[in-house]
């Protein structure tokens, strides 16, 4: 997969300001989709929300039509609608719009494919007009600047090449082409293609990789699944009938890990996602493990041990599968659910010494250990299920407000505490990659499913549309699988 | 345990034949007059094989009684062993987010420590369950103790620590589906299943 930066505009003039009097007629349009923080009708509970969205902020994209890409297309628009980074400008009477801006394409639809390489050529400067011209030359910017686009995406396809042209609206030029060489769209690696087209078109855009190639672990009816960001490809990854809980991402994002009831005893596995194959930790089986959490640069495994003495953190090395170490030893209170900050310096967990069990923080050796988010002693209710955000600003977790959970987020360093939720219960944050989206458990539609919140607009969208999924884990950034690397 | 039966069926055979044997003469016992008048003879014939027939209906009815009562009493007996696995499996109850055990099921405890004690071979698994209310994997920490708690009374009164193992289940296998008090009240417990011995089980 290759960038390439957009040249001189100067090529982009071919213009035919023609078929854009016919798109301005269909511009009564307005942007649309204007997102609206969705959590807070909750607030006349006198729940304070932390989120504040002040619309009309973020830059106006939209995404022109073209004819026969229509999958890639929606990924694509998905995954940037997704990413809440975008106002995204949908154009209404969408008939008229592709029929005016497609019909070059359309009646040309052989030559278009042929003109990959002249477009190329193209690019090189060696080449103007025909297939080029057309492909991704020439928009109407004033047209698109009043529509309220910063950015106008051009996505083509030419022989076995993709090009997404990002155009910057007020720049009146292109911002970059990005190339790609996509599998067929039947082939199963195609969506994750397309997602890392998506990432790389908002990198482009906003200066950071959208969040479209990820998926999320989660656990359904005791086995561990997998779906991607949005909502596709759901996968059964566990391999046994036996129950499962508390999956967690290695950074790798090709490994992961999960506990599973054995013999009365909770064992500690790790999977390959490629291959399927799983380790179970080697001092694991004796005891009821639970919640693995992997330090950043894969070598260690924190854990929860169960034993007669409660429940207290351990950490194994990985990559030689030995040298079981303790970290706390809690006596009367238990210590659990450890994650790392991204440097690798730090772990967050649960203490119950307080009574109830609230966030604490130690270094990643077990020393000073200390109370992270701070609670009102025998008012605030149990706080639970910490997880450090990859940006290693928040942590986030969820605690009890009023009989029930609400997903609240912890700032690092100034160490306070905002409620994210207040619409029924909500709990089990996972971090998106890019630290502004979380993953979690949420009943507000009646039953307990998936939902993705930002936490920059507050908006919030379901992941599955089924019950009784929990326990998510949202990973890193996938790498390009091998079989699609060209 | 059938050494046990074996004994109670052999005494209680004993005790049959001892009545059958005591008091009322049994027909073949009585001696026929011969050398008195045969009218007299015949009337005496008649009332004695009266007596010998009443006799008999008795001793059927008695030995029938008693062969109800042997097989009543054996299953008397298996009822004692089923009576004493359901005094086992009795299970304990908890507080939401509290692993105390409960005043009132230090009675069903005490039942357990009895048996524990009576039955020496007897080994056994302590289950430690929640609600769905708290947290999915907090409540593996709360079923320990929930587990540890039931244990530790079970070793205080005197049962042997290596015969009791435990077990943190958190919430995954609520015992009734419900999303109420009435429910959650039910799912927070300790459950006790035998992993040993439980064969022939005397009780305490």
């Amino acid at each position: 997969m290759t960038r390439r930066h957009g040249g001189t505009s100067a090529r982009w003039h071919a213009g035919t300001s023609a078929r854009w009097i016919v798109v301005a007629g269909a511009l009564a349009v307005v942007p649309t989709c204007r997102l609206a923080s969705q959590d807070t009708s909750a607030i006349d509970r006198g729940v304070r929300i932390g989120i504040v969205y002040r619309p009309g902020v973020r830059p106006g994209m939209v995404m022109l039509p073209r004819k026969g890409i229509d999958s890639l297309r929606a990924i694509v628009a998905r995954d940037l609608d997704y990413s809440d980074r975008f106002e995204i400008i949908t154009l209404p009477g969408g008939d008229s719009i592709r029929l005016a801006a497609s019909a070059p394409t359309g009646t040309t639809a052989t030559p278009r494919k042929g003109a990959g390489s002249g477009r190329t050529q193209s690019a090189s400067g060696s080449r103007t007009g025909g297939g080029g011209a057309q492909a991704i030359g020439s928009l109407n910017y004033p047209l698109y600047q009043a529509l309220g686009a910063d950015f106008a995406l051009d996505i083509t396809v030419a022989g076995d090449t993709t090009v997404a042209t990002l155009h910057d609206v007020g720049a009146a030029g292109v911002r970059r082409a990005i190339r790609a060489v996509l599998p067929a769209a039947t082939d199963r690696d195609f969506r994750q293609a397309a997602h890392r087209l998506a990432d790389q078109i908002v990198q482009a855009a906003v200066g950071e990789p959208g969040i479209g190639a990820t998926r999320v672990l989660f656990v359904s009816d005791g086995k561990v699944w997998q779906i991607d960001q949005d909502g596709a490809d759901q996968k059964l990854v566990s391999s046994t009938n036996r129950q499962a809980m508390s999956p967690a991402w290695a950074s790798d994002a090709r490994h992961f890990a999960y506990m599973e009831f054995q013999a009365g005893k909770g064992w500690l596995y790790l999977q390959d996602m490629v291959t399927g194959k799983r380790t179970p930790m080697s001092t694991t089986g004796t005891a009821l493990d639970f919640t693995p959490a992997f330090s950043p640069d894969g070598a260690t495994m924190a854990f929860s041990r169960a034993t007669e003495e409660g429940t207290d953190l351990y950490t194994i090395n990985i990559k030689n599968n030995c040298c079981l170490r303790r970290l706390t030893v809690g006596r009367f209170s238990d210590n659990l659910s450890p994650t790392f900050s991204p440097d690798g310096q730090r772990i967050a967990f649960v203490s119950t010494r307080p009574g109830l069990p609230q966030i604490y923080v130690m270094a990643a050796d077990g020393t000073d250990q200390q109370l992270f988010a701070p609670f009102d002693y025998g008012v605030t209710g149990s706080s639970n299920a910490p997880e450090w955000s990859p940006d290693g600003q928040s942590v986030a977790f969820h605690r009890d407000v009023a009989g029930t959970l609400q997903v609240f987020v912890l700032d690092v360093r100034t160490r306070t505490v905002r409620q994210l939720t207040s619409v029924g219960r909500n709990e089990d944050p996972s971090w998106a990659p890019d630290s502004r989206h979380l993953a979690f458990v949420s009943d507000r539609s009646g039953y307990r499913q998936l939902w993705i919140i930002d936490l920059d607009t507050g908006r919030i969208r379901p992941l599955l549309q089924v019950s009784g999924a929990r326990l998510p884990a949202w990973s890193p950034r996938l790498s390009e699988a091998p079989s699609t690397t060209p | 345990m059938k050494s046990v039966s074996l004994l109670l069926v052999l005494g209680l055979s004993i005790a049959a034949v001892a009545s059958s044997c005591g008091g009322n003469p049994a027909p073949q016992n009585t001696t026929p007059a011969i050398d008195t008048a045969a009218e007299n003879q015949r009337v005496r014939d008649s009332i004695a094989a009266a007596q010998a027939e009443a006799e008999r209906q008795a001793a059927a009815e008695r030995d029938r009684l008693e062969q109800q009562r042997i097989a009543d009493s054996l299953a008397a007996l298996s009822r004692s062993g089923d009576e004493v696995r359901s005094m086992l499996g009795a299970m304990i109850h908890f507080d939401y987010d509290r692993s105390n055990i409960r005043s009132d099921d230090m009675g069903v405890l005490d039942q357990k420590v009895a048996i524990m004690q009576a039955n020496p071979d007897l080994r056994i698994r302590v289950g430690g369950h929640c609600d769905e209310r708290g947290s999915d994997e907090y409540n593996l920490a709360l079923g320990n103790r929930r587990a540890q708690a039931a244990k530790q009374y079970l070793v205080s009164h005197g049962v042997d620590a290596n015969r009791i193992e435990t077990q943190s289940w958190g919430e995954e296998r609520p015992l009734v589906d419900g999303h109420d008090e009435s429910a959650w009240s039910q799912n927070r417990r300790s459950e006790f299943e035998v992993i040993g011995g439980g064969e022939n089980l005397r009780r305490p």
